[in-house]
């Protein structure tokens, strides 16, 4: 059977992860490549480093995290943060990434996606989506992807843009529910059920896990096909396998033993 | 030496990562079919399209692989390098595979049992019907866990080592003597995937 995976994600800033409340108030939580094996021991199906404040002048510093995250790692890695070109991508896939994750800049240039897709695999590319509800109307219909962090609206339709990525060859969709995000209140259950019915490719939730109940809803009435979490486990609250082990009591199907 | 076949299809990183952490001697990444026929040992990794595996023949690489396996190289393809091990995908209907194994792969099915599938299939699924004799999956258990990413799969043949299920049963593993392949990719797949390659360094 095939599982729901749980994501561990790493914001990054400056080489170092912090994880913000809704995409603000940084705190620091150590290590990129300590924390990533430490999550991958932990049970977590995949890992994910998210470069938040990717700038020109970072990227050495980035490549050599990627680098030193992706040594003895042995599940997937995905990348993320200032890839602008199918230049970038190749450099974070050879210092170690699996797939890497792109979002304003397929925005700015959709071509990207087929582009990275072209030399490395659809399955290497992943289109990440910041996403808020709209206020009146249909809120979920119509919610708007975001960018820049969130601080920037594109007017796009998050339906419209996840069906125009999945056409140009996107191999995953990474959701993330701006109004959700740092919240631990739960993931945007509706939000995340009408984007993964609206395409093939597999849809990754994101934004607001705060208990195993909030991943067996997003799993279920989400239709999520995978969900990712960072803060819910940086400060000890749990570990990627005792997590598993709450959603298969609730009949979910995880990857257990891990 | 191992040589690990470079045919521009994704990335190699990570296989020879796995490769080196498992203490694999003499690791070559290479295009050359004279490589190919010195190795002891040869791995067709690959990412993407059937489409990739022209190349193979382009450089010559296609009767190496012939000749290597006929004499007794080990050979390890994975993901679409175990595709190309049968005769051909509906994912590239004018490329022919190896041909080693009967059959031809095919995409998954757009619903199954009455239910919308998902494709491609991505995630970690389950291993089942694991051959007792493999040697390739030596120490893997029923219900073992791997990593996969791909659309098309190859059909249950004689050979096939395990299955996996999505929208039906098809091949994880085959293995015929000396030429085996996973569907899954081991330098992904954790622990199992670790002792699946381990396996094939200590052949």
């Amino acid at each position: 059977m095939l599982t729901k995976r749980i994501i561990a994600c790493l914001d990054v800033r400056g080489g170092r992860v912090v994880k913000g409340v809704q995409f603000v108030d940084i705190v620091d939580a150590g290590d990129p490549a300590e924390l990533a094996h430490r999550h991958a021991a932990g049970g977590a199906d995949e890992i994910v480093l998210l470069d938040i404040t990717a700038t020109h002048e970072g990227r050495g510093t980035l490549l050599d995290t990627v680098k030193r995250t992706a040594a003895g790692l042995f599940v997937p890695f995905t990348v993320g943060g200032g890839i602008r070109s199918a230049e970038d991508a190749a450099a974070v896939f050879h210092a170690g990434a699996d797939k890497v994750s792109i979002n304003s800049s397929a925005i700015a240039r959709p071509e990207l996606i087929g582009e990275i897709g072209g030399s490395f695999g659809a399955q290497a590319v992943i289109v990440a989506i910041d996403a808020r509800r709209t206020e009146g109307g249909s809120p979920i219909e119509d919610a708007e992807v975001y960018v820049s962090g969130g601080r920037k609206a594109t007017g796009l339709r998050v339906l419209d843009w996840t069906r125009e990525a999945e056409e140009r060859g996107a191999g995953e969709i990474l959701l993330t529910s701006m109004d959700t995000d740092g919240m631990r209140s739960g993931f945007d259950c509706e939000l995340t059920a009408m984007v993964s019915a609206a395409v093939q490719i597999p849809v990754i939730a994101s934004g607001g896990a705060g208990t195993a109940a909030h991943f067996a809803e997003v799993f279920g009435r989400g239709r999520a096909d995978a969900a990712l979490a960072a803060s819910i486990f940086h400060f000890g609250v749990t570990d990627s396998r005792q997590l598993k082990t709450e959603l298969q009591k609730v009949h979910v199907g995880v990857r257990l033993p891990c | 030496m191992i040589a690990v076949i470079d045919y521009r299809a994704g990335n190699l990183t990570s296989v020879v990562k796995a490769l080196n952490y498992l203490g694999a001697h003499e690791i070559v990444v290479t295009q050359d079919p004279a490589v190919v026929l010195r190795a002891s040992k040869a791995v067709l990794p690959g990412v993407g399209h059937f489409q990739s595996t022209t190349l193979l023949q382009e450089l010559g690489l296609t009767d190496a692989i012939r000749q290597a396996v006929t004499k007794g190289t080990w050979f390890l393809g994975i993901c679409v390098g175990l595709q190309w091990l049968f005769e051909g995908s509906t994912e590239a209907q004018d490329i022919a595979g190896l041909g080693q194994f009967g059959g031809v792969c095919e995409r998954f099915p757009a619903s199954f049992e009455g239910e919308n599938l998902k494709s491609p299939h991505v995630g970690w699924n389950s291993l089942e019907g694991v051959k007792a004799n493999s040697r390739l999956l030596r120490g893997v258990v029923d219900g073992g866990f791997v990593y996969y990413t791909h659309s098309w799969r190859a059909p249950l043949i004689q050979a096939t080592a395990a299955v996996t299920r999505y929208g039906g049963t098809f091949t994880a593993a085959v293995e015929q003597d000396n030429i085996m392949g996973v569907q899954f990719h081991p330098e992904k797949s954790g622990a199992v995937g670790l002792q699946v390659l381990k396996n094939f360094v200590e052949l």
